[in-house]
Order: structure tokens, then C-alpha cells, then sequence
């Protein structure tokens, strides 16, 4: 019993706080402001409880296992929905079903960290199902406009194509192999066709859920309809965490086929890299623009999983981490725009640094930090992923890959330019930040500045990933 | 003496200038650390002669390494030889007059002297780290604040100006990048430049990085045909801005063609010599030619930045250890020189509101301090001796006959030849602007101010220092080329 509850703490975290959330709806008569007090502080405490009395171990034959590089990848997804809730507490707060809102996305968590503790498909499946589920419920609450309720729809059916062909996969690497387990999976993987084939439509799942191009349709259109507190939720958590799944179970689960995918990774991430930034060079509005950025950095993450080496897994880990910093502060300066002045194209943003000093520079730095300029992380994270690629010393991919980088700091420095240069008669007005986003911004400026600097975490991801 | 203070002052320059109320304080704040940092440069020329003259023959003195990444072996190995202590001396003094020639500036005065310190530090840290990963962060440090500067308080055609820069430098790193994992994994899974150095990195590796590397550090040192961006970028920025770049900026370019890609490759800078002399021997000539035909005072300079810097990459070309020791002069002389011109241009600038030469005429007349100094710095541009310019260049040319066959003969010969040229665009671009009859308009000009005059007299010892006592210089450089040459000996 003891060690069902340390193991599963974090689960058992998130569950009550669903629980208490849906208590709250019972009559209990909080109103927003307190509940979203509530809420923030529910989740702060949840965040600082991750850090202690962790265990490693296996639950429920070998459904469920958990170990500290498990327990830090929940944190950082913790850390990013702290973030989440304090950025953009304005527009939760004027939400007029917070509670819903919040139980949907910790739900969506919940679902996640399933995915990530488990250790054979039948569970993984279920939790990635619990994970996509509820944010596409989630992405309507917009209710007064029609493109939100388009994003939903479009996100469930596109899911639900995907998720289909990654249960045909499942089925198919059943029949092969006549397990689920993942301890078992490599032993019986002996490059028969059939496998092959199980495990591209397995591979195929994964690239929907994680937009790499050319499953990447659905994104830009779901970004562009979701309240803008659910799109960063879905651009930041769920990318992550499909991620962190997605390294584990190559690296440790389809090993004996690292030359399938290696092959199949390196033309995805070019394509990846190149569609993303190409359309982001012609987008105008600002979600858009961030949507195909963010399809972007996928390629680039795609990188560091091709190197098939723990130096790899370290630098997506880490780059996740830094990539939670940078896209949160770029969504929340967007966020806190769009909640005020219902603006969210790029040519608003013009000479918004006269206005809005603070805001600008903490935009400029997520930017940066997005296109890998130093001092900023994003420098440190991409340059560790495209090192860990390099070991493979295939030059053609790594100048791609660099000159991609080129490509990216043009369109990043199109919104840096507006914002510092470009001439406006009336820009937007002086915004008031509330104070919890204000510590949120601060928190994410400081981690884009000075989480480079701090070689050792790096080095500790990298002791956990051995 | 602790080279970390190198890049900690401009670091705590930057920080309390944005903590400053008004202008005034961010003025002297900057002027103040600027300064601070000229001592303490001055002070480590001093020190590190006096190590060299109590016999310390280490290849590189007040050595000192942190561990970053431990996973990656990544360290902070900080460490100077005499060719990064002339670098830093140059930096030192281009800082001082710039942040003296921008006294005046009304817009944004907080974000434009943090911007300006900030790029400062990333040459600081550029020339005093041995580890390649530092090296590149220091180098792509510079490329936003030049953009930031150019773009919001550039003139002209800033925004595009500022665009091509920063894509263009980006690029530029992009190939240097991809060169530093070939090293880092051809050289036993180190970015450290010392050890690098010590073991033999394959050839198949080098014939792939070199290219690499000595390209993506030529596009900051405008090695043909990547020169492009450095007449706009130049003639846009504000005047410390186009100071810093062709003073300090297009350095970092020839240092790292130097330092990283022909010290650390020794067979692929054999191989690829013949390449690198011929391009640049056209960026030489061509450059000098495209000034000719140039109205505008800016993109004079900067086209004769092109040239000058044509000479650097020609110097490190021909591998000899005069020729290379030339181009460590060259890079030292030019960026006094050109910053000096640059200094002056803004200043006549300032008050004429033109830069067409043949709108000005006769300034003589009505600043004379000012037309004295564009007298000296075009004639030091165009190697007159007793200036910089010509120690410099002479060195180069003399260290390029040492090649004595047919091929770099007709090189040098025709490399030489572009000295004509540039007497002829210097003499008639002084003569416009400083003689002739003036306008009526002009009859009210004031000469220059106290800190302009402060800054140029500044550069201007720099300029007479070299000319006068070229040794000292010489003497700082020759034992770093040494050790250079040593390595390509072994590789011939």
C-alpha cells in the first residue's frame, strides 16, 4: 500500500485536485477569483510535492513504472502547468467554466503521465487517449466563436484518425509477437516484415500526435481556434510529454530497429524543419505564426532523436525544458495581448515597445530563445541537440539543420521588428499585468536568460537517462 | 591576472546601464566601464610582456579553465596569446571611441549603450576563450545587438540593412557550426582548442570542416563573394555602430579564419591555400575598384573596408610566418583606421546631413581638427608610411614574396596593384570634402566637440603608435604566427 502511494503520488496528486475541482462546482459557492487562487495554489503545492518522497518500481505487472528520470519528466510538465495557470490568469479567470477547464487540462495531465510511466502498449494507449480527449473538449471554450468549436472538431476527428491507425499498429505487433509488454518487445523484434509494418504504424501515430510534417494539418488550424491558454497547453504539455514517450520507446523499446528509424527520422525532421519554416514565413497572425514555429522546433527535436545515443534522450529532455520557458513566455506575451485588445496579428504589434517596454523585451527574448540566439537557452538547447545529432557525421543533414536556424531567425526577427522598429500611429495601449502572470513572465524570462548557464542540470538529466 | 575580468566588466557595464536613471548617468556609466576596460587592456599588455620577458614561453599565458558541461566536455578555457592580447587591445580602444562618438544620441540612449556594451563583450569573450563552444557563443552573442542597432538607429534603408546582416552572420555561423562538430568529433570529443591542436585530425575531416569553417567565419570578415552585406550594413548603422562593426566586428571574422580554421586544420588550409588567395585577392581588387565608383562617404569606407580586409584573409593565404603576422597587423591596423573614419564621417555627418561627397566641399575652411584628421586617415588608408596602414600591408606584401612561384607572384603583384587604386579614391574623396570652394550653407559649421575629439585622438594614437614603433606590435604577434607556421610546416 505504502509503495502504491509513493510510486503513483503524482497521479494521486493530479486526482485529487480533480476531485476538489469538481467538489467546487457542487455548490460551494466559490467565486472565480478565489477558485482561481485555489487553483494556482493547488497547483504550485503539486509542483513542489513532485520533488520529494519518489520512488522507482513497477506496479500492477509491469503496467505501470516509475523511476527518477520518470518523476522528472512529470515535474517539468508539472513546472509548465504552473506556468500555464499563472500566465494566463486574466482569461481564465473572465472563463465562465474555470472549474471545467481546469479538470479537462489536469485530466489531459493525468493522461500523460500515464503514458509516460507505462510500460506496455495497452496502457499507453489509454493514457494518450486520456490525454488528447479532453483537450479537444477543452479547445471550444471559446463558446462565442465559431472557429473554436472548428478547432475541436477538427482535433477529435484527427485524433481519432490517428489514434486508429496506432491501434492497428498495436494489433498488428500483437499478432507478430504476441505480447504488449515493452520489457518483452525487444527480444522478439527480428526485422520480419510484418513488424516493420506494426511499427510504422506505430511510428505514424506518434508523428500526428507530435505534428511532424506531413501529419502536421491539423495544427495551425487548432492553434489559431483554441483559447490561447489551451493552445500553449497543447503546444508546450502535450508536445513534451509525446516526446518524452516518444525517446523512451524508441530508444529503449524498437532499439533493434535504430537503422529503420534513423532513416525515416532524418527525412521527417528536413521536411519538418523546412514546411514549418517556410509557412511561418508568411504568416500574420501571431497564433499561426507560433503554431508553424512550433512545428519547426519539432524538427529540431527530431534531431536530437535521431543520434540514438544517451547524450540524445538527454538533449530532447533538456530542450523540452528550456523549449517550456521560451514558448510559455512567447504564448503568454501573445496571450495577455489578445485577452486586452482582441489584436493578434503581427503589423498590431508594431512599435509596441513604447507602449509596453517590459512585455517587448520579454517577447524578443522568448524569440531568441526560440531561434537559439545567445545568451538565451534555446542557444544551449538546440545547440546540444544538433551535437548529439552530429555524432552520427552525416554534414549534408547538419547544414540543413543550421541554415533552417537562418531561415527561422528571419521570421523570428519580423516580430522583433515590428515591436522595435517599425513606425505606428496608434499602438496598443499600456497593458496592466496582473500580478500573477507578472511573476509567471518573470519566472520564464529568467529561465530563458539563465538556464543556459547551469551546466549541471544537464549533466543530472544525463545522469538519470543512464 | 584573471582574464574572467575581461568579460565581467562589460557584463557589469551593461547591467548598471540599465539601471540608470537618465541619460547623463548612462553616458558616463558606459564612458566609465569603456574606460575601465582600456586600463585593464593596457594593463594586460604590460603583464603579459613582463610574463614573456621573465622567460615564460607557454603558448598561451593566464590559462584558467571551469568545467561547463561536463557531459559534453565543455569548459570555460579562458587564455591569451600575443595575438589575442593585440586583438584586445584594438577592441579596447574602438570601445572607448565609440561609446565617446555616441554621445549625442537622444533616442533610446539606455538600450543603445546596453546594446553597444553588450556587443563589446562578446569580442572580449571571443578573444580570449580556447574552447570552440564558448568561441561560437561569443561569436553569435554580437549578431542581435548589431541587428538591434542598425535597424533602430540606423539611417537609410536600415530594416533591410539590418536583415541582410543578421541572416547573412547567421549563415555565416551556421557553417561554422556544423565545422565545429566536425572537429569535435574528428578530434576525439573535445571543443578545446589546445588539445585540439595537439591531435592530428584526419584529413578526410579537415577537407570537409575547412571549407566549413574558414567560410563561415570569411562571411564576418566579408571574404568574397560573401562581402555583400558589409556595405549596406556599414554605411546604415549609426557611427558607432559602423565603429564596432568594421572595427571590431569584421575581426572576429579573420581571427577565427586564423585561430580556429587554419591553426586547428593545417592540411586543409594547405589544400584549400590556392582558393583563399584567389578569392581573396578579388575581394582586394574588387573592392577597391567598387569604392571608385561610390558617391556616398559611408559606402566609400566601406568598400575600402572590403579591400583592407582582402588583405587579412590574403596574408593568412599565403602561409608564411610573415605573411600571417602581416594579417594579425592588418586586422589591428585596419580596425583603428576604419573606426577612426568611420568616427569622422559622423562627425561631419552630424552637422552637413549629407553623405553625397559632392554636395560637401571646403570643410577645411570651417573644421579644420576635423579635415586634419581625414587628411591623416586617408593617408594612412592608403599606406602612406609612418602610419599604420603601411607597416601593415608592407608586411603582408613582403611575406607573400617569400612564395616565390609563378602563381602567388602574380598575386601579390596583383594585390599590390589596388594600393593605386585606393590612393586615387582617397585623394579624390579628401580633396571633395576637405578643399575646394564651400558652400554658403556650411559658413556656420562648428568644428568638433570635446568627445569627439576625445575619441578621435583616441584611434588616433593607436594609428601613430603602430606606424611609428611598428615593433612592439610585431614583437606581441610574431611568436603566435610561430606556432602556427609550425603546425603548417609539418602538414606540407
Amino acid at each position: 500500500m505504502n509503495e502504491f502511494i509513493t510510486l503513483m503520488k503524482p497521479e494521486l496528486l493530479l486526482m485529487a485536485m480533480i476531485f476538489i475541482l469538481l467538489i467546487s462546482k457542487l455548490g460551494v459557492g466559490f467565486n472565480q477569483s478565489n477558485l482561481m487562487k485555489l487553483i494556482q495554489g493547488m497547483l504550485l503545492i503539486n509542483f513542489i510535492a513532485g520533488f520529494f518522497m519518489n520512488g522507482e518500481g513497477q506496479l500492477f505487472d509491469n503496467m505501470y513504472h516509475t523511476s527518477s528520470l520518470i518523476v522528472l519528466e512529470k515535474n517539468i510538465l508539472n513546472l509548465g502547468m504552473v506556468l500555464i495557470s499563472f500566465l494566463f490568469t486574466d482569461w481564465f479567470k473572465k472563463c465562465d467554466h474555470l472549474a471545467e477547464v481546469f479538470v479537462l487540462m489536469l485530466t489531459a495531465l493525468l493522461g500523460m503521465f500515464y503514458m509516460i510511466s507505462s510500460g506496455n502498449l495497452l496502457m499507453f494507449y489509454l493514457g494518450l487517449e486520456m490525454a488528447t480527449i479532453p483537450v479537444a473538449a477543452a479547445a471550444t471554450f471559446n463558446l462565442e466563436k465559431k472557429v473554436s468549436s472548428e478547432a475541436a472538431m477538427k482535433m477529435i476527428l484527427s485524433s481519432a484518425f490517428s489514434s486508429g491507425i496506432m491501434l492497428f499498429g498495436i494489433s498488428l505487433i500483437y499478432g507478430a509477437m504476441g505480447t504488449l509488454d515493452f520489457s518483452e518487445i525487444p527480444a522478439l523484434l527480428n526485422g520480419d516484415s510484418l513488424q516493420v509494418m506494426a511499427f510504422i504504424f506505430l511510428f505514424t501515430a506518434f508523428a500526428f500526435k507530435m505534428s511532424v510534417v506531413p501529419f502536421h494539418l491539423w495544427t495551425a488550424d487548432v492553434y489559431e481556434g483554441s483559447p490561447i491558454g489551451i493552445t500553449a497547453f497543447l503546444s508546450v504539455i502535450s508536445k513534451g510529454a509525446i516526446a518524452f514517450v516518444f525517446v523512451s520507446t524508441l530508444y529503449k523499446v524498437f532499439q533493434p530497429f535504430h537503422e529503420i528509424w534513423y532513416n525515416m527520422i532524418m527525412v521527417l525532421s528536413v521536411m519538418t524543419m523546412l514546411v514549418g519554416n517556410l509557412f511561418a514565413l508568411r504568416q500574420q497572425n501571431i497564433k499561426r505564426f507560433l503554431a508553424f514555429s512550433s512545428i519547426a522546433q519539432v524538427g529540431f527535436i527530431l534531431i536530437g532523436v535521431s543520434s540514438n545515443s544517451i547524450q540524445g534522450a538527454t538533449s530532447v529532455i533538456y530542450f523540452v525544458l528550456v523549449y517550456i520557458f521560451s514558448n510559455l513566455a512567447a504564448f503568454g506575451v501573445a496571450g495577455l495581448v489578445s485577452f486586452f485588445t482582441g489584436k493578434e496579428n503581427i503589423d498590431d504589434y508594431k512599435n509596441f515597445y513604447k507602449t509596453n517596454p517590459l512585455l517587448s523585451w520579454i517577447f524578443a527574448l522568448a524569440l531568441f530563445s526560440l531561434s537559439g540566439i545567445p545568451p538565451t537557452a534555446g542557444f544551449f538547447g538546440k545547440l546540444f541537440l544538433l551535437t548529439s545529432g552530429a555524432s552520427n557525421g552525416n554534414y549534408a543533414f547538419l547544414i540543413i539543420a543550421a541554415l533552417n536556424m537562418m531561415i527561422s531567425l528571419f521570421y523570428y526577427l519580423k516580430v522583433v521588428r515590428a515591436m522595435f522598429m517599425d513606425k505606428n500611429e496608434n499602438p496598443i495601449l499600456p497593458i496592466q499585468i496582473n500580478f500573477a502572470t507578472k511573476i509567471a513572465l518573470f519566472v520564464c524570462g529568467g529561465g530563458i536568460v539563465l538556464a543556459g548557464f547551469f551546466g549541471f542540470v544537464f549533466d543530472y538529466i544525463q545522469a538519470l537517462v543512464k | 591576472m584573471n582574464l574572467l575580468i575581461l568579460i565581467l566588466v562589460p557584463l557589469i557595464t551593461a547591467i548598471a546601464v540599465f539601471l540608470m536613471r537618465n541619460k547623463e548617468q548612462v553616458k558616463w556609466t558606459a564612458f566609465a566601464g569603456a574606460s575601465i576596460q582600456l586600463i585593464l587592456s593596457l594593463f594586460l599588455f604590460k603583464a603579459f610582456n613582463d610574463a614573456r620577458a621573465a622567460g615564460n614561453t607557454a603558448q598561451m599565458l593566464f590559462e584558467q579553465q571551469t568545467a561547463l558541461f561536463k557531459s559534453w566536455n565543455i569548459s570555460l578555457h579562458l587564455g591569451v596569446d600575443g595575438i589575442s592580447v593585440a586583438m584586445i587591445l584594438l577592441t579596447s580602444f574602438v570601445v572607448v571611441a565609440g561609446v565617446l562618438m555616441s554621445w549625442k544620441v537622444e533616442k533610446m540612449t539606455k538600450e543603445f549603450y546596453f546594446l553597444l556594451i553588450l556587443l563589446s563583450m562578446g569580442a572580449y569573450g571571443f578573444f580570449i576563450s580556447l574552447d570552440l563552444f564558448v568561441l561560437f557563443f561569443f561569436l553569435e552573442i554580437a549578431v542581435i545587438p548589431k541587428y538591434l542597432l542598425i535597424g533602430i538607429w540606423g539611417s537609410g534603408k536600415k530594416e533591410y540593412s539590418a536583415n541582410k546582416l543578421a541572416l547573412m552572420l547567421m549563415g555565416g555561423s551556421a557553417l561554422v557550426l556544423v565545422g565545429m562538430f566536425g572537429l569535435y568529433f574528428g578530434g576525439g570529443k573535445s571543443f578545446d582548442i589546445i588539445q585540439l591542436s595537439n591531435i592530428h585530425i584526419p584529413v578526410a575531416t579537415q577537407k570537409i570542416c575547412f571549407p566549413l569553417l574558414f567560410a563561415g567565419f570569411g562571411v564576418f570578415t566579408a571574404l568574397f563573394p560573401f562581402h555583400t552585406w558589409t556595405p549596406d550594413g556599414h554605411s546604415s548603422a549609426p557611427t558607432a555602430g559602423s565603429m564596432f562593426l568594421a572595427g571590431i566586428s569584421m575581426k572576429l571574422g579573420g581571427y577565427g579564419c586564423l585561430r580556429v580554421a587554419t591553426y586547428l586544420m593545417p592540411e586543409g588550409a594547405v589544400e584549400y591555400s590556392n582558393i583563399v588567395i584567389v578569392l581573396s585577392a578579388i575581394a582586394v581588387l574588387y573592392g577597391s575598384f567598387a569604392t571608385m565608383m561610390q558617391k556616398d562617404f559611408k559606402y566609400i569606407n566601406a568598400y575600402s573596408s572590403v579591400s583592407h580586409c582582402g588583405f587579412v584573409l590574403l596574408g593568412i593565404g599565403m602561409l608564411t610566418k610573415v605573411a600571417i603576422t602581416g594579417a594579425v597587423m592588418q586586422m589591428v591596423s585596419h580596425g583603428v583606421m576604419t573606426a577612426l573614419f568611420f568616427a569622422v564621417i559622423g562627425i561631419i555627418y552630424e552637422r552637413t546631413h549629407t553623405r553625397q561627397i559632392d554636395e560637401m566641399g571646403g570643410l577645411l575652411k570651417v573644421m579644420p581638427f576635423t579635415a586634419t584628421i581625414l587628411f591623416v586617415i586617408g593617408l594612412c588608408s592608403l599606406g602612406l608610411p609612418g602610419l599604420s596602414g603601411f607597416v601593415a600591408e608592407m608586411t603582408i606584401f613582403m611575406g607573400s614574396w617569400e612564395r616565390t612561384d609563378m602563381f602567388h607572384r602574380a598575386i601579390t603583384i596583383a594585390a599590390t596593384m589596388s594600393i593605386v587604386v585606393t590612393a586615387v579614391y582617397i585623394l579624390r574623396a579628401i580633396g571633395q570634402v576637405a578643399m575646394g570652394p564651400i558652400k554658403a550653407e556650411y559658413l556656420h559649421l562648428t568644428d568638433a566637440t570635446w568627445n569627439e575629439k576625445l575619441a578621435t585622438m583616441i584611434l588616433l594614437i593607436g594609428i601613430l603608435a603602430i606606424g611609428l614603433a611598428p615593433f612592439w606590435l610585431n614583437n606581441l604577434v610574431s611568436p603566435g604566427a610561430e606556432i602556427i607556421m609550425q603546425k603548417i610546416q609539418l602538414a606540407k
